[in-house]
């Protein structure tokens, strides 16, 4: 844990209790997910029971409790990438990764999940990595999506 | 020297995914490289709403509509219309069964049937600037608000204008005002509910998009009508730019003295915050969403008392949704007169839908109440794509129901005004909230779901079923057991081993889960699978008693084959099935036609999908 991290997300949020919610999103954002550590040491700094931290960190979809991959993949399966065969491209995916949703890749590079509706309903079905969208994929289309991300790691490696 | 063309890019999430951004850079190397830039401004808007043709691009003041633009064009888009002054003809919308194509925005029946009102900047302004929302007569009518009205008449005006909220369940605003303004206590609160989670809508993320100070104009008006101290935005955690775009935006009304304390010198304080929510359906109930503002789990509360008296920290708070208060402006600027004529009797205003799945033009639309289904899918939407048959149609999110397309055609009841049930010989069936209350669907926020013959309906209540089960808080027991054993059952049914028991059972729990569940979201529940069992019982008859999907969507009830001939004579023997059939249950040579063995396959559908030539066969 980065005690100096922490330290700045809860001074950010005045150290009000009530921002706990905003404070684990920041903690998310910047480990991928909630190390046990770092809910302990708010749970002791904001006066709060443990155990509700775990509640908000367990109810809150947009938290998780194992660290998410550097790629996190997200299926949008709203109404209408269901009725567009999004199930299919999530199964795709799950092949290709070799994890199940909700899974993360052994070397940390991709995490899978499924999303309930990312608002871009017209371009059905969609995924999103990281903060890049892709409409209309395909079964077909879901190899090169992934190879992206591979050859831009690869390359970052090497330089 | 004022510019002599306005390119509007649209920079909306769907447009930005597609690259509308390179597109907008592209231009201005372009026009720089010419010396126009003084001449022709380039301008990044919010969502145009014709989502499908993305990337989008309008040039005013001409309103020439150009789609699928890439950088590429970008060249000879400039050379022929910015200096030829010609429209290029490659890039203009081009209907299916058109000669020609359109080339004005206005023209195109996606756009020509709208009328906007909550949209009415979209695509006319760049949403991160507070200048273009001024000079569009933004704050104008606050400024009516603060100087030329008291609180009642602002209440006044926004109940008789007829407006009702655009969340879903269609509460009379200006009656909701007079609660929260008459209830005991300070300081009162407001709130503009973005948690926009009904999968298919997307509305209110369009409108923090694309016009992100029509939501805090309209709550400005609200904060001096009730007498709130403090907003709260509260936005969709999937949402990053319309997180942002509201941020800057009520950064701007601070700098401008919009937002903070003697606002425009007229005693009124109030600020926004913005809460940003962290993934959970339920959050859009507002007593979920208050309890998630305060830092707690979204369980929702028995009501009453409601927020209206106790609501956000136990003080009066007036809740709203996104779309209702970027009305509000235009209401008081121009009168609850001029509102009220537009729409049906009960139902005044327009509504925003957000037209997708199985229909050509998908997108979002805004359109009188009391429009008809088949004018919203056919003229304005284009018609089912591929020549499939129109099924059903969606609306209301998971809390909402499946409209046959029968039903389109027929007569239906009306509540009247004064309560009374009047048979009414509508051709179409009218939206409005009441029309689709009756058939046992809601507006909800206004997602359209167009579904076509190869939609399975058993499937579709089995999706929203396990939408629902998965968001119930569990705070109740109906939702939380009820959803799980509808859920079950669907499973059942899917699955091909239903029963007629099982039937009876369904639809037994659905009721009961409808009538005892604590919050919306449990009483709503049932909704997809009660109008799925009225309108259309023979699909389920057909999965439990034929071990039939009549869609073919319900793969465990499919067999898949490819047809010998189709394979070799269109497909070559081509082998793509083969490569991408992750059971390695399909053989054959190159040339050759390709075969499934019946005993490997997984029935997962994907030769389906991959397959160019249609060669594999469902049954």
């Amino acid at each position: 844990m980065d005690l100096a991290t922490i330290e700045s997300i809860i001074r950010q949020h005045g150290g009000q209790k009530s921002a706990l919610i905003a404070m684990l999103q920041d903690v998310q954002q910047q480990y991928t997910y909630l190390p046990k550590d770092v809910l302990q040491y708010l749970s002791r700094t904001l006066n709060v029971p443990l155990s509700r931290a775990y509640s908000l960190a367990t109810f809150y979809r947009a938290f998780s409790l194992k660290p998410k991959g550097r790629h996190p993949i997200s299926v949008c399966l709203g109404t209408a990438c269901h009725v567009k065969g999004a199930v299919k491209i999530l199964e795709k995916f799950e092949r290709e990764l070799g994890i199940k949703t909700g899974q993360t890749t052994p070397d940390l590079m991709f995490g899978l999940e499924q999303v309930r509706c990312l608002g871009c309903c017209g371009l059905a079905p969609v995924v999103t990595v990281g903060q890049d969208l892709y409409g209309k994929v395909t079964v077909s289309k879901v190899d090169q999506i992934i190879k992206r991300y591979q050859k831009q790691e690869a390359a970052h490696a090497k330089a | 020297m004022p510019y002599r063309v306005h390119c509007m890019v649209c920079a909306g999430t769907g447009c930005v995914s597609n690259r509308s951004l390179e597109v907008r850079d592209a231009l201005e190397n372009e026009i720089r490289k010419r010396g126009l830039q003084d001449e022709i401004q380039i301008v990044t808007t919010g969502c145009n709403g014709f989502c499908a043709v993305g990337p989008l691009m309008v040039v005013q003041p001409d309103g020439i509509f150009y789609q699928q633009v890439s950088a590429k064009d970008v060249p000879l888009l400039v050379e022929e219309h910015f200096i030829k002054g010609r429209p290029v003809q490659k890039l203009l919308y081009k209907p299916p069964e058109a000669a020609a194509p359109i080339p004005k925005m206005s023209d195109i029946p996606f756009f020509k049937h709208q009328r906007l009102i909550a949209l009415r900047n979209r695509g006319l302004i760049d949403p991160e600037k507070i200048e273009d929302y001024i000079a569009r007569d933004g704050y104008q009518a606050l400024v009516k608000a603060l100087t030329e009205m008291t609180p009642e008449q602002i209440i006044e005006v926004i109940t008789k204008s007829g407006l009702r909220g655009r969340g879903g369940a269609g509460f009379p605003t200006g009656v909701k005002w007079q609660k929260v303004r008459q209830a005991k206590g300070e300081p009162k609160y407001i709130i503009c509910n973005g948690d926009e989670g009904d999968p298919g809508a997307f509305m209110d993320r369009s409108i923090f998009e694309s016009d992100p100070h029509s939501v805090i104009e309209g709550m400005l008006i609200g904060a001096r009508a009730i007498g709130a101290r403090y907003g709260v935005v509260y936005i969709r955690n999937e949402y990053p730019l319309a997180l942002e775009r509201i941020q800057i935006a009520i950064q701007q009304a601070r700098e401008y003295g919009l937002l903070g304390e003697n606002i425009l010198d007229s005693g009124l304080d109030f600020d926004i915050s913005v809460t940003r929510g962290a993934g959970a359906f339920v959050c859009g109930e507002e007593t979920a969403l208050i309890a998630s503002v305060e830092g707690r789990l979204g369980d929702p509360r028995a009501r009453p008392p409601y927020p209206a008296e106790y609501g956000l920290w136990g003080k009066p708070t007036c809740i709203n949704n996104v779309e209702t208060w970027a009305n509000v402006p235009p209401i008081i600027l121009h009168g609850w007169e001029w509102y009220s004529q537009i729409g049906t009797e009960r139902s005044k205003g327009t509504k925003v839908f957000s037209l997708v799945g199985k229909v050509r033009n998908t997108g979002l639309v805004e359109v009188p109440m009391g429009i008809t289904l088949r004018q919203l899918i056919y003229d304005i939407g284009g018609g089912i794509p591929g020549d499939k048959k129109f099924k059903a149609v969606q609306t209301g999110g998971p809390s909402g129901g499946c409209i046959p397309a029968g039903m389109m055609d027929q007569p239906i009841e009306y509540i009247a005004p004064d309560g009374k049930r009047e048979a009414r010989d509508y051709l179409d069936l009218p939206i409005d909230y009441e029309s689709l209350t009756d058939v046992g669907s809601m507006m909800g926020s206004g997602g359209l779901v167009v579904m076509d013959e190869d939609t399975c309906m058993v499937d579709v209540a089995r999706y929203f079923l396990a939408f629902t089960q998965d968001e119930s808080c569990g705070a109740c027991t109906p939702c939380r057991e009820g959803t799980k054993l509808m859920l079950d059952i669907l499973n059942r049914i899917v699955d091909g081993h239903g029963t007629m028991d099982d039937l009876r059972a369904l639809e037994e729990i659905a009721w009961v889960v409808k009538q005892t569940s604590l919050c919306g979201l449990g009483k709503t529940a049932p909704n997809p699978v009660l109008t799925t069992l009225k309108y259309f019982r023979d699909e389920y008859l057909a999965h439990i008693e034929a071990h039939k999907c009549p869609a073919h969507v319900c793969r465990a009830l499919n067999t898949y084959r490819i047809d010998p001939v189709i394979c070799v004579e269109r497909g070559h023997g081509c082998g793509v099935c083969r490569r991408e059939c992750p059971e390695k249950a399909i053989f054959g040579e190159k040339n050759q036609p390709h075969r499934i063995d019946q005993t490997l396959c997984k029935k997962c559908g994907v030769c389906v999908e991959v397959c160019h030539f249609n060669a594999v066969i469902v049954e």
